[in-house]
């Protein structure tokens, strides 16, 4: 609830060296934009942008402050886990940290509101793979 | 009223979204489960009993739609798939052959995306123009507008008869008197307003309507296509196949049946289209002029608390309708929709299909209420409890 009413990195980026992903549910209205600065294969900085619901706000605040300073591989396990967690597989509660709570939404509508935002981060970061 | 011939409103729901689809009586899943279990044959087909009961059941309900809309003949009623497949015959079938580029589409900001889409594919393909008929400020089409909106090279003038998000009713009959005057072909789409008014095709003089049965009372996946006689005549067929040859032996001999068989290719929804009979028959018997009444009155109730609320934002206050479009203030409309949901309250959130009038209203996203007939003052009463408490929608919307 804290992280809908304050999200953390919510804003705009303009700085053109920030890789940028849109990431939008097509069946609901939630749109968000995730950005990051990657450099030397760590997530330097990682904001977000958008209109969307208490769930997916609240999921990408929660998603930004734990992907922050973390390398590539991390983030993209720390993103594998709550693709894990969301649909009934094995999953380290320990490296999704407070995310975890969204294990209530996994049989519910609003399983895909939480998973937005980390599709856009897996977008932007799968790409730097290429 | 009415409430004990649902199956669904036995069940402890709040049923708010009859915009999206209505709930169906007992008499129309009868109907369907009779066809399943007693008489399951093909249409047109076979010479024994229960295929010539098919064909019976059928052309009733064909009967049926033809007298409750006031087509001239039943040859001017064509089964579809529902309003988008009939809206999508229209503007591929009969104005793809007839507009050029240059010529001009009116529609609305509010028109739903089947009424939508269709036209800018014509547009795309054969380098019309869509043009949008301004608004006034309830959002509402006014005549005025509509004349100031027409030019010569207007072709066709496209619009929903009550609006899907606003639920205006538009004048369709004077509309359509100064189209013709103007040489426009007039498309009603009719989803919203088919199941809550009157709609009579010679009275307003349409060229065309298309309707879905499922928003009256009917199943999924049934709906009507009506057009003048001669209009049809020259609807090109989108499907060719079973049913509706007369005769074929080479691609230069192809011979079609008549109108209006000559349109419904393949074996149609046979217990849908039965089933959309028997919801004729059932709105027939409690009458249009009575649910019309009924739901007007509904929503004025539903008015009169929501404006006492002062964190609610009624985006259409005057509409006449069963439609209730509104926002909380400050609350993403999906979370207040989830919040109503843990009370089991069925509302719609988003844009509802109608992307285009985010534009207009400067609103992207909002809550739908939209209440037919069965609905009561107490499920109103027990809404409005839930919504007047912000504190309460804020801390449980998760």
């Amino acid at each position: 609830m804290d992280h809908y009413n304050n999200p953390r990195n919510r804003r705009n980026v303009l700085d053109k060296t920030y890789l940028k992903a849109n990431t939008r549910n097509t069946n609901c209205i939630d749109n968000l934009d995730i950005y990051m600065k990657i450099e030397d294969n760590i997530i330097k900085d990682i904001a977000f942008t958008g209109e969307a619901c208490a769930i997916s706000i609240s999921s990408a605040s929660i998603m930004t402050t734990n992907l922050k300073d973390k390398s590539v591989s991390a983030a993209l396990n720390y993103i594998n886990n709550m693709d894990n967690m969301l649909n009934d597989k094995d999953y380290d509660p320990d490296v999704l940290k407070e995310a975890v709570v969204y294990v209530d939404n996994k049989n519910t509508s609003r399983k895909t509101c939480c998973w937005l935002p980390y599709q856009g981060a897996k977008d932007i970061l799968e790409s730097t793979k290429k | 009223m009415n409430r004990d011939d649902f199956p669904m409103l036995k069940q402890d729901i709040i049923y708010l979204d009859n915009g999206a689809t209505s709930l169906k009586p007992q008499v129309v899943i009868d109907k369907m489960q009779e066809y399943y279990e007693k008489y399951s044959a093909n249409a047109h087909r076979g010479d024994y009993d229960i295929s010539y009961k098919v064909d019976m059941e059928y052309e009733n309900a064909r009967d049926l739609v033809t007298e409750f809309i006031n087509a001239k003949s039943k040859e001017e009623v064509v089964f579809t798939s529902g309003a988008t497949d009939s809206l999508n015959m229209i503007a591929t079938g009969f104005f793809a052959g007839l507009v050029e580029a240059g010529d001009e589409i009116l529609i609305t900001a509010t028109e739903h995306a089947s009424n939508v889409l269709p036209w800018f594919r014509l547009a795309n393909t054969h380098g019309c123009l869509v043009n949008f008929i301004p608004l006034d400020d309830n959002l509402h089409l006014t005549i005025d507008n509509l004349k100031k909106s027409i030019s010569p090279r207007t072709k066709i003038i496209a619009l929903a008869q009550i609006t899907n998000v606003v639920g205006d009713v538009r004048p369709i009959k004077e509309i359509v008197r100064i189209a013709h005057e103007n040489n426009i072909f007039v498309v009603v789409d009719a989803a919203q307003s088919i199941g809550h008014m009157k709609v009579d095709v010679q009275d307003l003089d349409v060229d065309f309507l298309a309707f879905s049965a499922h928003k009256m009372l009917g199943p999924t996946g049934t709906g009507v296509l009506y057009g003048k006689k001669e209009l049809l005549e020259n609807l090109d067929p989108i499907n060719l196949g079973g049913g509706m040859n007369d005769s074929f032996d080479s691609p230069s001999e192809i011979y079609l049946k008549e109108l209006p068989t000559r349109l419904e290719a393949g074996t149609p929804n046979i217990a849908g289209v039965i089933g959309l009979g028997a919801a004729i028959e059932y709105i027939n018997k409690i009458g249009r002029d009575k649910i019309r009444e009924r739901e007007i009155q509904l929503r004025e109730y539903l008015i009169d608390k929501l404006i006492k609320i002062p964190h609610i934002d009624i985006i259409n206050l005057e509409a006449d309708s069963g439609i209730v479009t509104f926002n909380v203030e400050g609350v993403f409309s999906q979370d207040v929709a989830y919040y109503l949901n843990k009370y089991n309250i069925c509302v719609r959130a988003g844009n509802h299909c109608a992307k285009l009038t985010k534009n207009v209203t400067g609103v992207t996203n909002t809550l739908r209420i939209s209440l037919y007939f069965y609905n009561t003052e107490t499920e109103i009463d027990e809404l409005v409890e839930l919504l007047s408490d912000k504190e309460k929608i804020v801390s449980e919307m998760i």
